[in-house]
This record gives structure tokens, sequence and C-alpha cells, in this order.
């Protein structure tokens, strides 16, 4: 199906998510729509999908005039999209999933789709149990699932949106030979969002760039890596050269660790971390890295073995014993598990400090807060609440709010989610706590970052530790093999 | 005791059962769609009353049954209403009706107490009632509890089995899913939260037309928060709901039981056992008891024993949905 | 002045004026007009002297309770537990002034330091189940409001029955010095409003001014964040619950000890939940709330009045309250109740 799109805006008050985007996508083909954080792609998938209405601007299908009032509208036009965190019903089964939105037949033909779910899946090399909970599936499988369900329901314009964020390599692998397969063989339009510019080096046909709302141009792959980014940015970030800090002394020693999450148990973990090092872990989400930043950040208790911190015995410290000392923990959901909406920067800045005595000084802490604002260049006022900061902002507020000195920084995901030059500046912040002598534990879906930005690296797949790798012996590569659980 | 006193008595307990079974089948149906209608214990006394009153001057138990359902869609309106249009707290909306509904039936029904009215007729299914045990506890009864088996039956089927219940339970476990299948998330919401009061108010005219007969102030107070502590007790399904209002009534029946054989003492007991059974069931589904007992079963079993155990509240539940807003990221 | 800004001048007023005309319509069908019936009630309230040392009498541990609320609201916590708080604020109370004898002030003092204690025990309890056990504040709360209820029942009846016997309604007066000191021959006690005044800038200057404050402000609008920054949500849980218990507890003890003479049946009566319309009305306000506890407090007391006069139910009152609420919790702005309505959504734009 040949997609046309002519001249979408799409503003969000001050905001120019889309303005004036013009592009044609031909069937058969896959396309990779590239471009920094901020500068449309998602909002324009949601465009073409439905999920949002545009200002202004037409979408054209085959040459006929559409418009969508919602997602099942474009989906019945043919136009489908797997959003990053699959859209479907934890507490259902797959097929339940699959059946959920179709026609209103009042006994639901549970064997009849289960039997056309296994057939298609099949075509498509995939393995999902119909009867299997989404909450038992990884993000790969339900974004099979999905996919299967889209195709099901006659989609002939795929949008995966950064679909290879928490899968394994080896899902990666037949994850992008399906999509291969559906626009050689079927004539499907594929429209890959990403930011990762090897995948789509090596997925993709032509790339489209988006630069601050505006379409910047089409380039056909292969195309160098350096082209691209020039493209995305207009110039290109210097490739930061890594320091290390490293230093003798050992800061955190597991050993024989154990513990266990909801649904899964992690045994003998045997892990050092040196005064002074950035230490990441690879693995898909829910493989037991997350676990384990928790179990040293005292939230959860392990069953067996010993932690030692700094030389202290910390293994039955809870989460505000480690904090007193000196462990910081940031989540991942910034304003689920780390801001509190409603409050304002000042009222954070009072809360994060030791508590002295019994009334707040405000005084004294909007000069805090004003001088943390200043230095981490954060666009807002001391009373600024922080739920109308900016995500970027709000990742700033978290890393002014950190005590210092600190002894180990426990991170997730430090960068997901900004851009390249935002992911720079916050690298830039960690590492000069790691120079004042703190050591960061950390994991991330972005293997690249992982590879540039550690000293070592460890993964994890289904509860178990890899090998350790040091980051400058390492590649990527190597990482997808042993998140796959191979040595 | 005798097996006849026996049979009688777990008779008495599945009829005096019915009503609660009604509201936490109601109730199950309102919260798998997303809305707490937090008002069960004022939708109640206000619908007990309403429909003892409509029976009374038409005469007829149906019109009383159907007032009721109506003051109970009406509660549950407001509730939708404020959530969903005018998006405000659904907690303190239902509890300010808990206690307005308290008010109303004082008030309105201030000149109807303790005096006789309708009762539903016995009507005993021929053939079915005459097998031993078995007939006399379910079959020996009337209209009203033989509704509320098909209604437990139908409301799990619906639920689990057609397209209707997988629709209903996305809006409540994750309304953005839905959306983005084509279905009209806070229509099923307003639609399932009127259907839930509804059944809501029938509860309440099945105590005062049927099973605690006549009309007083406070006629049927507490109940609805029993109700609501059932249906968490229940996992949010109406077989295991309908189990456990059958569940308090039998330990009533204890309590009562008791009370005969101590009259003395046993008053604190018998007015206390509902709320002591509530916070001990809670503490049951809420604590990890309930994994303990599971990890004492042979490792096969348990996978599917923590399925039909398992207690998790609709993941969207007393959220609000905006469509094209949330989620998708 | 242009229309709209008129318009949102008097928005305020609309709930009130629906209010009025929906009990006004219940008295029409009841066969009373509503000049006489509205009249009854106002006069029921500030008639003469006596009435309006009566309504203050009541005001007193209604609003005790609602400032308490406050402090749990603040942590985000739904304490319908505040009614089972007062009771057995009251039994405590009446505990001491039945079985104790302690020299000149030193009992009254005690009396109402035992009513704080065990009102801050009663929501421990509820703080407790909901910490440790899961047991949700609502349900925990309620239970606990009727075993109060129930405990009460059975003391009266039983090992605090009057030796006259089989009553049921309350036990033996207090001797004089285990009650409040009264103004006049009212119900008032004149050191009970100082304990509202206390009371009221206490929970203000703490909510303003201190961490703890702040801990339960954060706890409140959003627990794992709040518990990641440092605070201990446990312990703020049940600090906050128990200091509002101590507040309903002390209002149970001025219950018993000046607006009646002895524990009765009813003791509290459904303060505690007209509490918590008082504070959902004030929007979490402390400072708004003795004015609106003293307006709940008249309407009360003018619907007895006009029971007394017209035979008609005095739940009018409640229901003019109650639909007060109901309009301004709809209609006004009372965007702090939002929390749980609102606390997944986002309004951004992507990324």
């Amino acid at each position: 199906m040949k997609v046309a799109l002519r001249d979408i805006r799409k503003y969000f008050g001050q905001v120019k998510a889309n303005d004036g985007i013009s592009l044609v996508l031909e069937s058969g083909q896959i396309y990779g729509l590239l471009g920094e954080n901020g500068a449309g792609k998602s909002t324009l998938m949601k465009i073409l999908s439905g999920y949002h209405q545009p200002d202004s601007g037409q979408i054209e299908l085959d040459d006929k005039d559409v418009k969508f009032s919602s997602p099942a509208e474009a989906l019945a036009n043919g136009v489908g999209m797997i959003y990053q965190d699959p859209l479907d019903v934890p507490s259902m089964r797959a097929v339940e999933n699959y059946l959920l939105g179709r026609d209103l037949r009042i006994n639901l033909a549970y064997s009849a789709a289960t039997s056309e779910m296994i057939e298609n899946a099949s075509q498509l090399g995939f393995k999902i149990d119909p009867q299997a909970f989404i909450d038992t599936l990884s993000i790969g499988e339900r974004q099979q699932l999905e996919l299967l369900r889209l195709l099901a329901l006659g989609a002939e314009v795929l949008i995966l949106d950064e679909p290879t964020t928490g899968i394994s390599a080896e899902q990666k692998e037949g994850l992008f030979a399906s999509i291969r397969k559906l626009a050689k063989e079927s004539g499907k339009t594929v429209i890959l969002v990403s930011h990762k510019l090897s995948e789509v080096q090596e997925l993709c046909d032509h790339v489209l760039v988006l630069c601050k709302g505006k379409f910047v141009g089409e380039v056909d792959i292969p195309c160098s890596t350096e082209r691209l980014v020039q493209m995305m940015f207009k110039e290109i970030p210097p490739r930061s050269s890594r320091v290390s800090y490293l230093r003798e002394k050992n800061l955190l020693e597991l050993s024989q660790v154990e513990f266990e999450g909801e649904r899964l148990a992690v045994t003998g973990i045997n892990l050092t971390v040196r005064a002074g090092e950035v230490f990441g872990l690879a693995g898909l989400e829910g493989s037991g890295q997350k676990l384990l930043l928790q179990a040293c950040a005292g939230l959860i208790q392990p069953k067996r073995g010993k932690i030692i911190l700094d030389g202290e015995d910390v293994t039955r410290f809870s989460y505000h014993q480690m904090r007193a000392a000196s462990v910081a923990y940031l989540p991942a959901g910034r304003l689920e598990e780390g801001l509190v909406a409603g409050l304002s920067l000042i009222e954070h800045v009072a809360l994060a400090r030791p508590q002295k005595g019994f009334v707040v000084d405000w005084n004294y802490f909007e000069r805090i807060t004003q001088s943390q604002i200043d230095k981490y260049q954060i666009v807002g006022r001391p009373e600024t609440l922080v739920h109308e900061l900016s995500g970027g902002n709000q990742q700033r507020a978290l890393f002014a709010l950190l005590r210092s000195p600190l002894k180990l920084l426990l991170l997730e995901h430090p960068t997901r989610g900004l851009d390249v030059l935002s992911a720079q500046w916050i690298w830039q912040l960690l590492l000069n706590r790691v120079e004042e002598g703190s050591s960061i534990l950390y994991y991330s879906a972005d293997l690249d970052e992982l590879v540039e930005r550690s000293d070592r690296i460890a993964a994890f797949s289904g509860g178990v530790m890899s090998r350790i790798v040091t980051a400058t012996e390492t590649t990527a590569d190597e990482l997808g093999h042993l998140i796959g659980g191979e040595e | 005791m005798n097996d006849s006193e026996l049979v009688r008595i777990l008779s008495s307990i599945v009829l005096q059962s019915t009503p609660l079974a009604i509201a936490v089948c109601g109730e199950t149906i309102t919260e798998r769609a997303g809305v707490v209608n937090l008002s069960l214990d004022g939708t109640m006394l206000l619908s007990a009353m309403v429909g003892f009153v409509a029976g009374l001057l038409s005469k007829s138990v149906w019109v009383g049954f159907l007032a009721a359902a109506g003051v109970g869609a009406l509660f549950a309106f407001i509730i939708a209403f404020g959530s969903i249009r005018l998006r405000k707290d659904q907690f303190a909306v239902g509890f300010v009706l808990t206690l307005l509904g308290d008010e109303l039936s004082a008030f309105l029904g201030q000149n109807y107490t303790r005096i006789p009215g309708q009762k539903v007729s016995h009507l005993g299914i021929p053939l079915l009632k005459d097998i031993p045990i078995l007939g006399p506890m379910f079959f020996d009864h009337d209209l009203v509890v033989y509704f509320t088996f098909i209604l437990v039956g139908v409301t799990w089927w619906w639920m689990f089995r057609t397209q209707h219940g997988l629709r209903l339970r996305s809006a409540g476990e994750r309304p953005e899913a839905g959306f983005v299948r084509g279905i009209n998330v806070n229509r099923l919401r307003y639609i399932y939260t009127l259907v839930g009061g509804s059944l809501v108010g029938i509860a309440g005219a099945a105590y005062s037309l049927d099973i605690k007969l006549g009309w007083s102030e406070g006629h049927t107070r507490g109940l609805g928060w029993i109700a609501l502590a059932i249906v968490i007790f229940g996992g949010w399904s109406p077989i295991r709901g309908a189990f456990g209002a059958l569940l308090f009534g039998a330990s009533k029946a204890l309590a009562a039981a008791l009370q005969r054989r101590f009259p003395e003492e046993s008053v604190v007991v018998f007015n206390a056992t509902p709320w002591v059974l509530m916070i001990a069931v809670l503490l049951l589904v809420g604590s990890d008891a309930t994994d303990r007992l599971i990890a004492l079963v042979p490792r096969r079993f348990q996978s599917r024993l923590r399925q039909l155990l398992r207690v998790r509240p609709p993941g969207a539940l007393g959220t609000l949905f905006i469509p094209g807003e949330a989620g998708g990221e | 002045m242009s229309l709209g800004r008129i318009a949102r001048y008097l928005w305020p007023a609309v709930p009130v004026l629906i209010a009025l005309v929906i009990t006004g319509l219940l008295l029409v069908v009841f066969g009373v007009s509503p000049q006489a019936g509205f009249g009854a009630m106002l006069r029921g309230a500030f008639g003469d002297q006596s009435r309006v040392l009566s309504v203050t009498a009541f005001w007193v541990p209604l609003a005790l309770a609602s400032v308490g609320l406050v402090v749990s609201f603040t942590a985000g916590l739904w304490n319908i537990g505040v009614e089972g708080q007062i009771v057995i604020g009251a039994i405590a109370a009446s505990w001491l002034a039945l079985k104790f004898n302690f020299s000149g002030p030193l009992q009254i003092i005690f009396e109402l330091l035992a009513a704080m204690i065990a009102g801050a025990i009663w929501a421990g309890v509820t703080a407790f189940l909901k910490t440790r056990g899961k047991v949700h504040e609502i349900f925990g709360g309620l239970a606990l409001n009727n075993l109060a209820i129930i405990f009460t029942n059975y003391l009266i009846s039983g090992p605090w029955q009057p030796p006259e016997g089989g009553t049921f309604r309350g036990t033996v007066p207090f001797p004089t010095k285990a009650l409040l000191p009264l103004y006049g021959d009212s119900r008032l006690s004149p050191i009970s409003v100082v304990m509202v005044i206390a009371a009221v800038v206490i929970v203000f200057l703490l909510l303003r001014g201190s961490y703890w404050g702040l801990k339960l402000k954060a706890l409140g609008k959003n627990p794992s964040s709040a518990f990641l920054l440092g605070v201990s949500s446990e312990r703020e849980t049940i600090l906050a619950l128990m200091f509002c218990g101590a507040l309903a507890g002390l209002g149970g003890a001025v219950r018993v000890t000046s607006w009646f003479d002895s524990l009765r049946q009813s003791i509290s009566g459904g303060i505690g939940y007209l509490a918590l319309l008082v504070v959902m009305l004030s929007a979490f306000r402390v400072l708004l709330i003795p004015f609106i506890a003293y307006f709940f407090s008249a309407v009360l007391n003018g619907s007895i009045t006009l029971q007394l006069r017209t035979q008609l139910h005095s739940s009018l009152g409640g229901i003019l309250t109650g639909v007060l609420v109901l309009m301004v919790l709809l209609f006004g702005e009372l965007r702090q109740l939002k929390r749980f309505s609102e606390g997944r959504v986002s309004s951004r734009p992507d990324e």
C-alpha cells in the first residue's frame, strides 16, 4: 500500500511537534524513521496510525484521501502500529488478546482463533503459546503477538516503534527476518522508528530523517553512519574518549548472593565493583539485573550470601539504611518512582537532604535549590512543580537531588528516551561523580551505551549472571550473545 | 442436631446469602470495568426503602424491584458521570453518596417503618426440590434465589467467554489496549457501572421484599461495606464472589446458632462476627498467607492453584481514561 | 463587571442553592412549607443563647476530628475509621471517670490523655493492618468503627451497667470533677474551644513548616517516589493515622465529659463521618475547617429542632449537608481530590 503524507502539522501548545511534514512511502519497502528526541517521529507515526489527529494536512493511502479518528479506524484502512510497550492486556491469555476488539458474535471462537494464530505464527517462524498469559511473555513475544493480530486484521502498512528495545539478539534476528519477508513477499509497507543507526542500516531500504518537526531528507541504504548522524543533528557530536577513574580499592563485594523476585530467582551472584568503576549490566527486561540493583539498594533482602560495602557488612540493610550509607538508587520511571508530582523543586530538595531538626528552613532551601538549578541547567524556578518540567529537565532534577559525596550510584536506564546530546550531558555528570570516587552500577537496554560507557560488563539471562567482560575487549555483538544465555 | 435440621440451616444460609451475592456480582461487574462504586451501603439502604415502598403502593414486588434498580442505577450514574465526565475522585463521590443514601432512606421512609408489605412468593421447583439435601438447599426457594444463581452464572460466562467480556475486562485492565482496538472504553464504563449499580439496587430490594422483610431505619446498614470487601475476597470473579457471600452467610448462621446456645454472653460475638471476618479475609488475601499455603501443596499443582487463588485488582481500577492521551509512549 | 466575572463570584453559592432547593422540595412533599421548615432550623441553631452554645458544644468534637483528618488526608489516607476513634476515646475517658479517682484537675487531664492515647492506638491498628496486612484503610477503619460501637454497647449493657439495670442507654453519670468545667448550664466547655483553636494552629504549622508535614505531603502524592526520597511510608502512615486518631479520641472525650455526662449508646452518632464531609468541603485547608464544621453543626442542631417541631425526621439536615458536599465535589473546583483519578495520566506530548 502506498502511503503519502501531505503537509502534516501538529502542535502541542507552543511545541511544533510536526511542522509541515510531507512524505511518500512505497509498498514492499522498509523505511527507517530517524531523528533525535523531540524530532517528531512518534507524533507523526501516531498521526498515521490514528492515535492523534493532525491539526492540518492530509493522509493518502493508494492515492485516496483518508481521515482516521481512532487507531481502530486506521487499522480498518490497513495501517497498524506496534508500540514500544505493546498495548495488550497483561491479565489475559494470548489468544484473548488476539481476539479482543474483533467481531461481537456472542460466542468466542476460541478454537478457530487458536489454530489460526498458531498457523500464522508458524509462517513467520514465531512460537507463542495461545494459552499463555501475557504477563508471562517477554516483550519480544508480545510484539510478535501484536504483529500477528495486526496482520490478521489486514494491516498493509506496519509501523514498529523502537521494536528492539528489550529483546534478545536472537529475537531481533527473528523479527527482522519476518519483517523482510512481509515486505518482500507480501508487499507490506514497513516503517521502523528507531534511533539505533546500526539497526536501521541492517534492516531498512530507505531512511527518512526528521529534525525539529520537519522532514530533512531521504537517503537509500547503504549509507554511511556519519552521513545519517549529520542529517539528524546537522553536526556530529564528538564521540567521547572514555576516561577511566578505576581505583584499587574494592567498594562493593557480593559473594554467593541469592534473591527472589516475583517470578524469578537469582542465585550465585559473585561480583566485585571497585571504587571509581562504572559497571554495566545487560539483559532483557526481567532477567534479574533490576533485582540485583534493588538488592544492592536494600529494596529486596537477599535470601543467602553476603553484601559488603566499603568493608561493612550491609547484607541485612534496609533501603533507608543503605541511603544513609551513601548509596543512591535512581529508578527508570521519573515521575512514577523518582519525583513526586505536585511538589515543587524546593520541596524535593528539602526532602532529599538530611533532615536537620523539626522545622524546615525554607529560605535556606530556596538558596540551595536556586544554586542547583543553575548548576544543572534546569529550566525552571525553585517553586516550579516537577510535573511541569520537561522529561529531560526532570532527569536533571533527579541528578540534582543526589547527595554528595556518594559511594555507590545504582541506575536504571540512565539515558532512556534522551537524545544523543542530553545523554552525553548525563554521562558527563556521572563521570564527574566517578572522578570524585563514586562507583556506578547500572543497567541499560542499549548495548552500545554499555560498551562505550562501562569499565566492565556482565549480562543477565533468566536470573543467571554471565562471565564478566571488559568493555574495551567486547562488542555489542558479544553482549547480545551473552544476553541470549550463550557463553 | 439431626439431618433435617442441618438441611434447614444449609437451606437458610443459601437463602440469606442471595442479596449479598447479587450486590457482590453487581460491584464485581462495575470494578471489572475499572470503576469503583463505593456507595454500596447507601445505595442498598435507599433501594431497600424505595423497593419496599414501591412494592407496597403498587402491590407488586416486581414494581418494587424495578424502582430499586432505578435507584441503584441513578447512584451509579452519578459516580460514572462524576469520574468519567467531570474527572472527579470516585472514592469521594462514592463516600458522600453512601452517607446521602443512608440519610435519604431514613427521611423518605420515615412513614413506612415497621409495617407489613409485599413479599416475593415461595416457588419450589418441581422434581429438583425433591433431590435429597441439594433439593431443599437450592431449589426450594423463590425467584430471587433462582435469579441469583442464573445471574452469577451468566455474569461469569459473559465476562470470560464472550467478546463483550473481553472488552469489559480490557476497559478495567488496560483501557489504552482497548482503545487501540476500537473499543469505546468510557461508554463501556458507563454501561457497566449502571448495570452493576442496578444490581446493587435489586440486592437492596431483595432484603426488604424477601429475605429481611419490611423497612426500618438502617435496615441493611453495613451490608454494603461487607459486599465491597467480598468483591476483593472474591478476586473480582462473580463465582468466587458468590462463594464469598455464601461463606459469609454460613459464618453468620454459625454465630446465630452459638447465640442460641449462650444467649447472654454471645450477643457481642454475634454482632462482631461480620467485622472480624471482614478484617480476617482481607488479611488473608492481602498478606502472603495464600502464597505460603500454596507452597505447601505439591509443586506441579502450584501454578494452577495460584491461578485459581490469584487476587489481583483490575490494572486500571479507579483511574481515569482519556482517549488519545494516555499510554502509547 | 463582566458577566463571566459575576458568574465566577456567584459560582460557590450554586451548590448551596441546589442543596437548599432539594431540601426545600422534600419539606414541601412532606407537607411543611420551606419557610416554616428552614425557619425552625434557623431558630433551632441560633434562636437564643442556649442554642448557640449547644451548636458550639456539638461543633467541638466535629472540628477536632476534622482537623485530624486533614493530616491523614494529606498523607493520602482515607481514615474512615475516625468514627471508631472518637468512640474509643469516649470509652477510654469513661473508663478513667468511672473506675479511677485522681486528685483535682488531674482527673480530667488524665481522662483527656487516655482518650487521645486510645484513639491513637485504635487508628494505629488500622494503620498496621494497612502497612503489614495490606488491608485498605477504608475497610480496616470501617470494621473497627463497628467493633468500637459493639464494644460500647457491650460495656453499657454489661460490666458498666448502672445498678438499677437493664436500660441499655448509658452508664451512671460521672462525678463532677471527672467532667470538663461547663459554661453556665450549657453543654459547652470553654476549655474545649481552646482545644480546637490549638489543634487548628498546630496542624497548620505542622503542614506548612515541618519536615513531617512535607513528608506526609510527598507520601500522599506519590508513595513510591516518597519512599525512594527517604520517606518511610510505613512509619509516616502509622504516625499520620495515629495523630488523627488522637484528635478524634480527644473529641470523644469531649463528648462524654461535656456534651453528655456519661457513656451513651451512640456516643458519636456519626460525627466521624460528618467530619469526613467537612474535610472534603474544605479541600484540606485547615483554616477553613472551624467555619465549615460550625455550619454543619448548626444545620444538624437545627434539624433536631425541626424534628421536635414538625415530626419530620432529623435526617433532613444530613441530606442538606450531603447534597451540598456532593455538588461541590462534582461541580466545584477541588483539584486536590483528583489524586486517585489522575495518578496515571500524563498530558504531555510524546517523549
